[in-house]
């Protein structure tokens, strides 16, 4: 039988919205606060859902140890108390919530194989939350 | 059609264990889960179901009934008890969160009468749950 299983994370890191090929103005506009040239920072809670058929030897869609080693060692150790503006991954799009969903996304879909990816979902805030299911791409 | 979800919270000790595998399988496979003294947790359940607002009462179900059918079926089987050696299912299947949101399911769906289960969500813990939509 095909069952959800969610597991929720915590980092915090730094970022700041701005887009080059805007004027000040226009990112002053489009962004307003979240546009402070010294950036801010988040708890960001991230929730990883993946899907499957629960295997009937061990109860389980997949070990958790093996999702856990994933997510410790591809997204954890590389966003965690970090400014996001500064990472690779962030060189060609602002780092909004909408893209790191994405970003995130695609390392896990590249990285974990133990079951299939459902989605990815961010709290960025206790008042917003972004949910990402693939088939999309990277925004500027 | 609306959906409602209805929580309720019961406490329980399990541990995980296959028979079939050797002691050192099980410890590989299951790690701390596999103390034979089992362990316990406070799990979290949302349950939704959904129907059509009944036009007389505005309801998709009477919320009593829905709480009524959650106590006897789950809770008065579930809470305060060793999964492994009190609950039926689990004599031969392992209560893993998954197998237990399934089991709760098989528990709920035939109970009940005026709106159908959409989903059983099952929290083990804050940063950890499943959700099973009756999918074979």
């Amino acid at each position: 039988m095909k069952a959800y299983l969610t597991r929720r994370y915590m980092f915090s890191a730094s970022h700041r919205l701005h887009n080059d090929a805007m004027t000040a103005e226009e990112n002053r506009a489009t962004y307003g606060k979240c546009n402070n040239p010294y950036g801010h920072g988040h708890n960001y809670a991230l929730e990883v859902t993946v899907s499957g058929p629960v295997d009937e030897r061990t109860g389980m869609v997949c070990n958790l140890v093996d999702l856990d080693a994933v997510v410790q060692h591809e997204i954890l150790e590389r966003f965690d108390q970090q400014n996001l503006n500064t990472l690779p991954d962030f060189t060609a799009s602002v780092p909004t919530t909408e893209n790191l969903c994405i970003v995130i996304y695609d390392i896990l879909q590249r990285g974990f194989h133990c079951a299939h990816l459902e989605k990815v979902r961010f709290e960025e805030t206790m008042m917003n939350a972004f949910e990402y299911s693939g088939g999309g791409q990277l925004c500027k | 059609m609306v959906y409602l979800t209805r929580k309720a919270e019961f406490s329980a000790s399990h541990y995980y264990h296959n028979p079939e595998f050797s002691a050192e399988e099980n410890q590989r496979i299951f790690g701390k889960c596999n103390n034979p003294n089992g362990h316990g947790h406070n799990y979290t359940l949302e349950v939704t179901v959904k129907g059509e607002v009944n036009p007389r009462s505005g309801f998709v179900v009477d919320l009593k009934q829905l709480k009524d059918i959650l106590n006897r079926e789950v809770l008065e089987a579930m809470d305060h008890r060793f999964l492994n050696k009190e609950v039926p299912e689990f004599f031969t299947r392992i209560p893993t969160t998954e197998n237990l949101a399934i089991a709760i399911w098989q528990r709920l769906a035939p109970k009940l009468k005026a709106a159908q289960l959409h989903r059983v969500r099952l929290y083990e813990t804050p940063d950890l749950f499943v959700d099973f939509y009756g999918e074979a």
